[in-house]
């Protein structure tokens, strides 16, 4: 079969990336011919600016080289414009004359640099910022040239400022508006950072109109000898740059027909007006929106070649941005709406001698904006915070301290990810450290966190590195990388998000597995191994006793009801109510320690007993003879109530926290969550069963309990917060299972109750457990009717569905 | 070749595994999917040992239950970017029977090196 002819026009970032995803996804469905203007291979744009400063050289910033067009079998054209589209006759015409035939057509041609049209426009010496071309010839002229203005205060016109001063230039910039960057920043913190700049050498003019470019022979066409502006100064200068803002480029879409306004427009799958033709890039218009920064190009990039290979999945809805300057000693972020206005709150913290400032806009309990600069250590937090819009009221007052300082076991002190040293380890769970992170995002071209989850392992585990993990690729890479997906779908199978999932299934009725990936246009046959276990707890906890449990679905510690351990052995945690033991359960737990010799007997961090490496063969065996209720220390389930001694012995204990705490035990165990579940019970504040760092904490006092939720002691410790003041045993019991039964509901799957309440709110968890007592009810009642009957898999195996046969080998 | 039956295909559960110890010890995980076809691989994850029967099968892989590697059932490769091969082993279904060639391990390190 003849392949189908693809051709792109504009061998830049949005375009080949496009490519890339492309070759990815379907490597033989296209004969691909690239047309370039520039006569080099792609490279990364955004790191023209440290090749400028000297930090970098061209060839480090090659992205795809010409062996790789070769190894992929396209055909590249560079140097080769590309003049016009013949739309019937479905061919492009370079500007030599070449015609290349296309079945489809790729426009990805980028931007423009604007030119102010000032007497002295076309002199030597005057300059844009856009390609490899003007970089080399800044280059050149800071080599021969002393004096220079930079026209145009905003991101680009400060680092090439920054990048002339390093080469030794005598350097001014000139801007109309009243501070610089005024479109990412505040003036306060504009002003922060012009003193910065000035400290390396820069010299400004704010508010300052350009009035004419100066020659050095009276008029006539030589070489810029100054800049004059409309206050009569001039100031000398052998070199101009003019950064004043792009254009979308869009003469060759125009001169074909194809509708343009501000940018060539697209739908959500990116196509043109002509279904033949797609685009991507900063030559595009969005929804009205034409964006200059990579990230949102590069999710354009995957949406588009998702639809070139006919899989015809997942839309285009625009993206938020941020902004880092590549200035190095100058750490700025922003993102969102730094500016507030009706409705908004800003949380301000200025310290202007250590050139410090930060400010948070939030509005309705979310943070809708952040600015930045002099610590810059929770852009990419405060970044997520803004793409997830989850509810930040919980947070409210800790935000401005950042990230680390909501407690962060392990990694405090190691914020600085530039300043980190080669061989520090960055993920602790896979050993990952930074020199590894930052040769592989070189070697392999990585742009994103999830290239670099999966060429490296970090942060691939627990996530408590993330932020860090993110900071380095921007340090590394250049720009803010960080994908900007407005919803995060669930897994690689589906765009749904978790939420989308669960209210499909609570809508549509949905039962089974295959019926909700029927229903919600799975793309895989069966899932994967993210999405099923995550199905299979939203079909059992919105239609308990209705819909049927997959064990094929449930991670391996579910399916056989053992912790997996490295050696492929398994662990067995039998339930003690409360912690409580006896004389009986340790005879039995000897003698099966002895009988199936078990290597390791453990006393866990919960309160009970552990025992390490029995055979898969021996588990049912093992579970028999102790004759103990199964402790779920292997599922997304009830694990342990914590409790302490309490009033029946300890001389300050105002309440019977054991009795307490076995109560919930019992009334809570077999409970499955969307991720394990904790609690503790203390007799007295002194809260001895740690009460402050559970699920759910109960703590007795001399008038009766009060109860705290949202805790956690793991990955990142986080103080649970409180929620009510009760009496009695009964209210105990009702308030927490009623909690624990609106997680059960609305949690997404491995989202612990913590992450759960600072999503959603801890006023509206408050609002419908403690306000509103028929709620309250309803939510315990239905929890109550979900546990009724539900076995114990290690004595109702049959019940329990539990596969029997998986412990015993076949053939033998 | 010699095949010997080992169970019915009805023992393994779709989407599942099932384990097959040899004399020398050598486990032998065999995977059925969701159009009832069999695959045999060592039962040993190439990245950290890790017993492959007991992961979760999806389409036509397998991902490890220690630390998610995921490998492909055909062949015993790793899914880039990780990268190894396990040991796979002849194994058919004749009306009904599983028959498994335990003598007959195939190592695909070239075919994977060349991906
Ligand atoms: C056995 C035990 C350690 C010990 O020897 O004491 C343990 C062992 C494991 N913990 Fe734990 N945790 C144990 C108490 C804890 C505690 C302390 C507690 O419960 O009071 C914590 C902090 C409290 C908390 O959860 O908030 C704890 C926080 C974690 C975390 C981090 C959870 C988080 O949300 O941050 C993980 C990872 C996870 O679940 O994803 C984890 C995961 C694990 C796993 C399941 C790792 C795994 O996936 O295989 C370990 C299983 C070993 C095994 O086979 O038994 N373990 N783990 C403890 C069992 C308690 C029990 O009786 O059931
Ligand atoms: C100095 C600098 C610093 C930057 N810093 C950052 C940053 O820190 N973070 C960030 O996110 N973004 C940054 N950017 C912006 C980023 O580089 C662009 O958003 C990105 O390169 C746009 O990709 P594109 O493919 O749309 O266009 P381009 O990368 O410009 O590619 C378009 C290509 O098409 C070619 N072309 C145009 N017309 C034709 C034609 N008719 N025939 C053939 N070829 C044609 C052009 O020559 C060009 O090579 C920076 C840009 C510059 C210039
Ligand atoms: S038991 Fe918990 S803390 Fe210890 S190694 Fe395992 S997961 Fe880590
Ligand atoms: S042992 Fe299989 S993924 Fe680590």
């Amino acid at each position: 079969m003849q392949k189908m002819k693809l051709v792109v026009v504009g061998n830049g970032m949005a375009g080949m990336r496009t490519v890339e995803e492309l070759l990815k996804l379907a490597p033989a469905l296209y004969d691909i011919t690239v047309f370039g203007a520039e006569p080099h291979p792609n490279y990364n744009r955004i790191l023209l600016s440290p090749v400028l400063a000297g930090e970098q050289t061209i060839d480090d910033i090659v992205l795809n080289t010409r062996a790789w067009y070769d190894e992929n079998g396209i055909r590249l054209r560079t140097g080769q414009a590309i003049v016009k589209i013949d739309r019937r006759a479905r061919e492009v015409i370079a500007a030599d004359g070449t015609r290349e035939s296309y079945d489809r057509l790729l426009l990805a041609t980028g931007s423009n640099p604007f030119i102010l049209p000032l007497p002295g426009k076309d002199l030597q010496g005057v300059l844009t910022y856009r390609d490899i071309a003007d970089t080399q010839a800044m280059i050149a002229a800071a080599a021969t040239h002393k004096q220079a203005v930079v026209i145009g205060g905003g991101l680009l016109g400060l680092e090439a400022a920054n990048g002339l001063k390093l080469r030794g230039m005598e350097v001014t910039v000139v801007h109309v508006m009243p501070w610089l960057m005024e479109r990412q920043l505040d003036r306060t913190a504009a002003g922060l950072l012009q003193k910065s700049l000035e400290d390396k050498g820069l010299a400004f003019r704010l508010e300052a109109h350009s009035e004419a470019l100066l020659g050095d022979d009276a008029g006539r066409a030589g070489h810029v000898r100054a800049v004059k502006l409309k206050s009569g100064e001039e100031i000398p200068a052998q070199l101009v740059v003019m950064a004043v803002g792009i254009r979308p480029n869009t003469a060759l879409a125009e001169s074909a027909g194809l509708h343009c306004n501000r940018g060539l427009v697209v739908n959500d799958t990116m196509q043109t007006y002509d279904p033949r033709i797609y685009a991507v890039g900063e030559c595009v218009s969005h929804r009205g929106i034409a964006y200059g920064l990579v990230a949102p190009l590069f999710e354009q990039a995957k949406v588009c070649a998702n639809h070139l290979a006919q899989f015809g999945i997942g839309r285009y809805t625009g993206s938020q941005i941020s902004t880092k300057l590549k200035v190095t000693g100058v750490d700025l972020f922003s993102a969102g709406n730094f500016a507030g206005g009706t409705g908004c709150e800003d949380i301000v913290l200025s310290d202007p001698g250590a050139g410090v400032y930060k400010k948070l806009v939030l509005k309705d309990d979310k943070l809708i904006g952040a600015v930045m600069i002099g610590d810059t250590i929770d852009g990419a937090w405060y970044f997520k915070l803004i793409r997830d819009g989850s509810s930040v009221g919980a947070l409210r007052d800790r935000l401005m301290f950042g990230e680390a300082n909501l407690g962060d076991t392990g990694h405090q002190g190691q914020n600085r990810a530039a300043a980190m040293a080669d061989s520090a380890e960055v993920c602790g769970c896979n050993g990952v450290c930074k020199g590894t992170i930052v040769k592989t995002i070189q070697d392999q071209g990585l742009f994103t966190l999830d290239e670099v989850r999966k060429h490296t392992k970090a942060s691939s585990s627990c996530g408590s590195c993330t932020g860090l993990v993110e900071q380095i690729l921007m340090a590394t890479a250049g720009g803010d990388y960080s994908e900007a997906p407005k919803k995060k779908s669930m897994c690689g199978c589906t765009d749904r998000t978790h939420q989308e999932v669960r209210d499909a299934i609570r809508a549509q009725h949905l039962t089974s597995i295959p019926a909700v990936q029927a229903f919600l246009e799975w793309r895989t046959p069966n899932g994967c191994a993210t999405c099923r276990p995550a199905l299979n707890y939203y079909l059992l906890s919105t239609w308990p006793k209705e819909a049927i449990d997959d064990p094929q679905s449930r991670f391996i510690n579910e399916r056989s009801h053992a912790n997996i351990q490295k050696d492929g052995t398994y662990s067995v945690v039998p339930r003690m109510w409360g912690g409580e033991t006896n004389s009986g359960e340790l005879r039995r737990i000897a003698h099966v320690v002895d009988k199936f010799k078990i290597p390791t007997v453990k006393v866990t961090g919960g309160q009970r007993l552990d025992l390490l490496g029995v055979k898969k063969e021996d588990l049912p065996a093992v579970w028999k003879e102790l004759d103990m209720p199964s402790g779920h220390a292997y599922a997304k389930a009830l694990r342990t109530v914590k409790t302490c001694v309490g009033s029946e012995w300890c001389r300050f204990g105002t309440q019977d926290s054991t009795r307490m705490g076995q109560e919930l035990e019992r009334a809570l165990w077999r409970m499955y969550a969307p991720h394990k579940v904790k609690l503790a019970v203390s007799g007295c504040p002194r809260n001895c069963a740690e009460s402050g760092i559970k699920d759910v904490g109960v703590i007795g006092v001399d008038s009766g309990w009060e109860i705290y939720v949202a805790g956690n002691g793991g990955i990142k410790t986080e103080v649970a917060q409180f929620f009510a003041k009760v009496k009695t045993h009964t209210e105990v019991l009702e308030y927490s299972g009623a909690f624990l039964q609106l997680y059960r509901e609305e949690g997404w799957y491995l989202e612990r109750t913590v992450h759960y309440v600072n999503r959603v709110g801890l006023d509206h968890c408050k609002a419908r457990v403690v306000d509103d007592a028929a709620n309250r009810k309803a939510l315990w009642e239905r929890l109550q009717f979900a546990l009724d009957g539900e076995p114990d898999p290690w004595h109702e195996p049959d019940k329990a569905r539990v596969d029997l046969k998986q412990f015993a080998l076949v053939g033998a | 070749m010699t095949y010997i039956p080992i169970c019915n295909l009805e023992d393994i559960p779709v989407l599942g595994a099932r384990r097959y110890r040899r004399a020398d010890g050598k486990v032998i995980a065999i995977f059925r999917n969701a159009e009832d076809r069999v695959f045999a691989l060592h039962d040993r994850c190439p990245h950290r040992g890790g017993p492959l029967s007991q992961g979760i099968v999806f389409g036509e892989s397998v991902a490890c239950p220690l630390h998610n590697w995921c490998i492909t059932l055909n062949d015993g490769c790793a899914v880039a970017p990780d990268t190894g091969t396990v040991e796979r082993f002849p194994v058919r279904v004749v009306a009904g029977q599983v028959e498994l060639d335990p003598a007959a391990g195939i190592a695909t390190e070239l075919a994977c090196a060349a991906e």
